[in-house]
């Protein structure tokens, strides 16, 4: 998403969307947009060639943050919410990042996936603070005051001006010289701390920056949904992030969002005609992309592009 | 009190080596780390009992469990083994290790879900193996002799491994395999079928782990994953790629999580990844892990 046109046209689009399409497809875009917001952090990690199996963690402290400001002082503001949410996202990543920023590959994975299926756990184990399985709702989201329901248009258009905060503050990340090492984190590391930047400390920041995106996904997917419950930090869903990561191709922010789209009318689809099969369609799909186009969507969407001008350079190449 | 911890520590021991010991296997000869072990795991507690339960209707003396338990375990192995190395891993050998690591994710994702498929939701449960060898007495408490048994399986298969790869020409043409793979099949080996073949025996050996264990615990579907992150945790603690690492780590989690078990309940669930938190900052590459050059 280089060029200034693709990013009008891709606003126009989600600004017209819920005018045009059927009106139970909002609230999967708006399912779409917190999908697309968690995400980002997933992606940038991959960008640095690191994994993370457990980012369903921040996403979950956004979840129950919404949770437990409901249950405990019956406060449903989303204005306040959402940067609250960032916040415990930020802090928890904070603490846990400490831990994680030390190691890479195979050991970033498990250990992301150690701590999320901890919270998990807690979660369900300590039922009268949490709710157990049966979780907490959290009732309809007030904005300025105002009810509105997670499935109304208004509620959409909040989570696309939030998505658009999101797409900005990852995309100056990504251009600042951190978001470069980042990029090197995945190339060669010893090569960074030639240059007398630490390797831990790219890792961390973007860890950081990641759970608080997370963070911010959980509340408002908290609203859109209308309660939280501990699936919110299963592996499953950890895996649904990298999984749209991947479906997306993780080269661009871009990517994200379609493999976030994408992703949610595979999953209403799916649920339609085959109920009891979403981990295979999901790890099916997943199987393939790595097989035949490692790229995922936006490198098919390229070379769509490439191929269609022939004579010029491809679109939206870096 | 200390003997039941001891024999309970031993009993988690055997059970956390049998389940993490083919992981360990195939990290040391292929250089990744197979998520879906803990499919293969699963997969191999779901054939096995239900083949167990299958032939016990049809007559099968309780004694011939112990064999029909093992055939399923080798029925996975030789079916799912080959299939997985063949089809996918081999395409993403070189490859960097996020596209690795997604890649087995997304098989376990595939098995899990097949397995509620064949095999429902429902629990499947095998007790005659359990319970025909029967209990004896321990300081007051009985014990199920199928506990001692388990850490014999265990003791035989580990030993069995180490013997391969040290003693064998299979296991010296594996470890030339691991050092050089251009100068292995420059001398004649062909590397291919040794990968396949690596890769079998952990399918197996994570098979093998499921099968045995299956009729101590009720088989219900999605424990792949919680499978996986703990012979993670022991492998981790161990070193990657370490037999004796699987062990030793094996030995620590499972004396420490019986001795938490008895005197401190609460810490039962985050024991495992204390100790592999607390290993890993200050051997990063675990108890026996070998060092790796750094990139450049």
């Amino acid at each position: 998403m280089k060029s200034k046109l693709g990013v009008l046209i891709v606003s126009a689009l989600l600004l017209l969307a819920p005018l045009v399409v059927p009106t139970w497809t909002v609230f999967i875009l708006t399912k779409a947009l917190f999908m697309f917001i968690a995400v980002l952090g997933v992606t940038m990690l991959l960008r640095g060639g690191q994994v993370t199996f457990g980012h369903a963690l921040f996403y979950a402290t956004g979840t129950y943050t919404v949770g437990f400001s409901v249950k405990w002082f019956g406060f449903r503001e989303a204005l306040v919410l959402v940067p609250v949410g960032a916040l415990t996202g930020l802090i928890m990543a904070a603490l846990v990042g400490l831990i994680m920023a030390r190691y890479r590959g195979v050991f970033f994975a498990m250990l992301n996936l150690a701590f999320s299926m901890i919270l998990y756990a807690v979660l369900l184990k300590f039922y009268r603070f949490s709710g157990g399985t049966d979780g907490l709702a959290t009732g309809v989201a007030t904005l300025a005051g105002i009810p509105i329901r997670g499935s109304s248009f208004t509620f959409y258009y909040f989570s696309l001006v939030i998505a658009g905060l999101a797409t900005f503050v990852v995309s100056r990340f990504l251009a600042s010289p951190v978001g470069h090492f980042l990029t090197a984190l995945g190339e060669n590391e010893i090569r960074i701390e030639y240059t007398g930047e630490s390797a831990r400390r790219v890792l961390y920041k973007t860890y950081v920056l990641g759970g608080g995106l997370a963070g911010v996904s959980g509340v408002l997917a908290a609203f859109t949904v209308g309660h939280v419950v501990p699936e919110d930090a299963f592996w499953l869903q950890s895996g649904e992030f990298v999984f749209v990561a991947l479906l997306g191709g993780f080269e661009s922010v871009a990517g994200a969002l379609m493999g976030a789209v994408v992703f949610e009318f595979i999953q209403t689809y799916t649920s339609k005609f085959f109920p009891y099969a979403w981990q295979l369609v999901l790890g099916g799909i997943m199987l393939l992309v790595i097989l035949l186009r490692p790229g995922g969507l936006f490198a098919i969407y390229e070379s769509i592009v490439h191929w269609l001008r022939p004579k010029k350079e491809g679109g939206g190449h870096e | 009190m200390v003997t039941i911890i001891i024999l309970d520590g031993l009993n988690y021991a055997a059970n956390l080596f049998l389940v993490s010991v083919g992981l360990t296997f195939v990290y040391g000869v292929l250089r990744i780390l197979n998520i879906s072990h803990g499919a293969l795991y699963a997969l191999g507690a779901y054939m096995a009992t239900w083949l167990t339960l299958l032939l016990l209707k049809v007559g099968l003396p309780d004694i011939l469990t112990y064999f029909t338990l093992l055939v399923g375990a080798i029925i996975i192995g030789l079916v799912f083994g080959p299939l997985i190395e063949r089809l996918a891993l081999r395409r993403i050998y070189g490859s960097d290790i996020h596209i690795q690591l997604l890649l087995t994710y997304s098989i376990l994702l595939i098995l899990d879900d097949l397995m509620k498929l064949v095999w429902g939701t429902d629990p499947l449960f095998v007790s005659e193996p359990y319970s025909f060898i029967g209990m004896f007495e321990v300081s007051g408490i009985l014990y199920p002799w199928y506990n001692i048994l388990l850490m014999g399986v265990a003791v035989v298969f580990g030993s069995f491994l180490i013997w391969l790869v040290r003693r064998t020409r299979f296991g010296k043409i594996v470890v030339s395999v691991i050092y050089d793979r251009e100068i292995s099949a420059a001398m004649g080996v062909n590397v291919g079928l040794i990968f396949t073949v690596a890769f079998s025996i952990g399918a197996f050996s994570a098979a093998l782990g499921g099968a045995f264990i299956a009729p101590t615990i009720a088989v219900v579907p999605g424990f792949a994953i919680e499978v996986v992150v703990m012979a993670f945790a022991v492998i981790a603690i161990g070193g990657l790629g370490s037999l004796e690492g699987a062990a030793l780590g094996a030995l620590i989690v499972g004396l420490a999580r019986a001795t938490s078990i008895h005197l401190f309940a609460e810490l039962e669930l985050v024991v495992i990844y204390l100790i592999m938190v607390l290993v890993l900052a200050f051997l990063p590459k675990g108890l026996f892990g070998e060092v790796e050059e750094r990139r450049i």
